[in-house]
């Protein structure tokens, strides 16, 4: 039955709290989202009644188990509109998976002279793993630059991605910059040069529709905690053919077929890519994060941050001292909203905000060449989900003012 | 409570010392420097000590990027040091780094931190310590001729 997403909000008891003697306004959602009941009750459910390892067990808890973990690999697959389940790895969350991409897939395939394609808003999770394939190889690493508004540079794509690239690796949204990338386009753009391409969807799985076919993109990885699933699970997509071909990331037990003294087949896909005893209450409970998705519908979640985007973002924008990274116009800007507040460091910004119960992140968000780009050392960071409401973003607006006026005035009055 | 809490943390004295740095410049000549990050939040400081050849400071000044905080906390620093033995200048580092994760100290080593003595509030604000201590993990490194570049205290 299709949920409402106003009525929501009561699935997050967290939410429910006050912090500092204030409303807890939780707008740290890009760090990782908060779990509904129906996700904590998933994986209770399984430790209370379920548990026992997968796979390998001949016994009935055993047989649960497999059935629920595979069960939560299907959920997925249709989630994300995979072909088959057999292209569904489940990981310990992006980084696991962009890294596992670029040890064995990249390991196998870049060479000297090659190029491998990034951009220049990435995270460090899909930065490091090619900087440091590139040097190991001796490759090149090539950054896609920026429009003025902090859009992906299209014309600079077209430009870097040459018939020397072999890899092309972005996100699919910024988690700085609030943009969204053209996949789609990037993808084909890859595959006329010959080149793979690798998403980063951490930040736009769990806020849009996503159709992994449809994208035609070859790798594309999240994590499970930033869509209300538990942390240390997340999944790597891989076409069959890729997966099929690329060597194991890890060894050990559950990925192989026979050991033999001096040599090892491997397990069929996905489990050559699953070493060891998986986290397996966590994929149960991301399973159970994808129902709920599913449930109100990806569709609902992207209008429902949308109207908030289109509240907020003005609202920040024209307050006078402040300046708001990415795109200026809200249809182009997803809950993701980086800002500084004129001569404030964003750290005396988050601790200000944090007493008004409004919980916002501040640093370089893991992506240090972007602040190098932007000419900056860190902004502060709002960002929103579907149980966040127009009072959360009033709230967030009067603590601004608020903040402003302290730092402004030197003090506050005590209360 | 909203904002009231903050004054606790932003005293006037901190916020002048922010605004109206002390010592916020480079040395023409230096024995002792050292350029110090906090990688959470990309603070930096660089930090120049001139010791005497009986190893009193002579001159101090700093530079670099941060918060309210740490800009305030290393100008406050930098006051409290001036002139003094490295003998007492790494005593002082080692009362601070105690005072703001909440060990008891005498008043009177509390007293020698002059303005930084301030700071004292700061272990109500934990994520915040490590930005009142950086310039003085700074002093003390640097004081000790350690070079590496990346604060200790990350986790």
């Amino acid at each position: 039955m299709a949920q409402k997403l106003s009525d929501s909000r009561t699935d997050f008891p967290i939410l429910d709290q006050e912090v500092n003697d204030e409303r807890l306004v939780y707008l740290d959602n890009a760090a990782t989202a908060q779990k509904p009941n129906q996700v904590v009750d998933a994986l209770v459910h399984f430790y209370q009644h379920d548990n026992a390892n997968v796979h390998r067990g001949v016994h009935t808890l055993a047989e649960r188990a497999t059935e629920a973990y595979e069960n939560a690999r299907h959920k997925v697959q249709h989630f994300i509109h995979a072909q088959k389940p057999t292209e569904i790895v489940f990981t310990k969350g992006a980084t696991d998976g962009l890294n596992l991409v670029a040890s064995t897939y990249g390991e196998a395939n870049v060479q000297a002279g090659d190029e491998i394609v990034i951009s220049i808003m990435e995270h460090h999770s899909n930065l490091i793993p090619w900087q440091q394939l590139a040097i190991k190889k001796h490759a090149t690493l090539k950054y896609i630059e920026l429009t003025a508004d902090g859009e992906l540079d299209m014309v600079d794509a077209v430009a870097k991605i040459t018939d020397k690239t072999k890899i092309v690796a972005v996100a699919h949204a910024s988690n700085v910059m609030g943009t969204v990338t053209p996949v789609k386009q990037l993808a084909k753009l890859a595959h006329e040069h010959g080149a793979i391409f690798v998403g980063d969807g951490a930040q736009s799985v769990p806020h849009m529709p996503v159709d992994v076919t449809d994208l035609d993109v070859d790798f594309y990885a999240f994590s499970g905690h930033k869509m209300m699933g538990p942390t240390g699970i997340g999944v790597l997509y891989g076409k069959e053919d890729l997966l099929q071909a690329m060597p194991p990331y890890q060894y050990g037990g559950e990925m192989i077929g026979f050991v033999h003294r001096d040599d090892s087949t491997w397990a069929e896909l996905p489990w050559k890519f699953e070493a060891g005893t998986q986290n397996i209450a966590g994929a149960i409970g991301l399973g159970a994060a994808v129902d709920y998705l599913t449930n109100i519908g990806m569709d609902q979640v992207q209008a429902h941050e949308q109207k908030l985007v289109d509240y907020l973002l003005p609202k920040m924008e024209s307050m006078p001292g402040v300046t708001v990274y990415g795109p200026q116009d809200p249809a182009k800007h997803t809950g993701v909203i980086a800002f500084n507040l004129d001569n404030l460091h964003p750290h005396d910004v988050a601790t200000a905000l944090d007493m008004e119960g409004v919980a916002v992140r501040a640093g370089h968000h893991c992506a240090q060449p972007l602040m190098d780009y932007l000419g900056l050392v860190a902004t502060a960071r709002a960002s929103l989900y579907l149980y966040n409401t127009q009072a959360d973003a009033d709230k967030l607006l009067t603590a601004l003012q608020e903040t402003k006026e302290f730092f402004n005035h030197g003090t506050v009055k005590a209360e | 409570m909203g904002l009231s809490k903050l004054n606790s943390l932003y005293r006037e004295v901190i916020l002048d010392h922010a605004d109206h740095p002390h010592h916020k410049h480079t040395l023409a000549e230096s024995t002792n420097t050292i350029t110090l990050k906090n990688p959470t939040c990309g603070d930096v400081i660089n930090l120049e000590i001139k010791l005497t050849p009986d190893d009193k400071i002579a001159d101090i000044g700093f530079t670099g990027d941060g918060c309210t905080i740490s800009q305030s906390s290393a100008s406050m620093m930098t006051d409290a040091v001036m002139g003094k033995s490295k003998e007492e200048a790494l005593k002082m580092a080692k009362t601070f780094s105690d005072m703001a994760i909440g060990k008891e100290h005498a008043q009177a080593d509390l007293d020698e931190l002059q303005d930084a003595a301030i700071l004292s509030n700061i272990m109500q604000f934990p994520a915040r310590i490590k930005c009142a201590t950086l310039s003085w993990w700074a002093l003390q490194r640097a004081l000790l001729e350690e070079t590496d570049e990346t604060s200790e205290e990350e986790s």
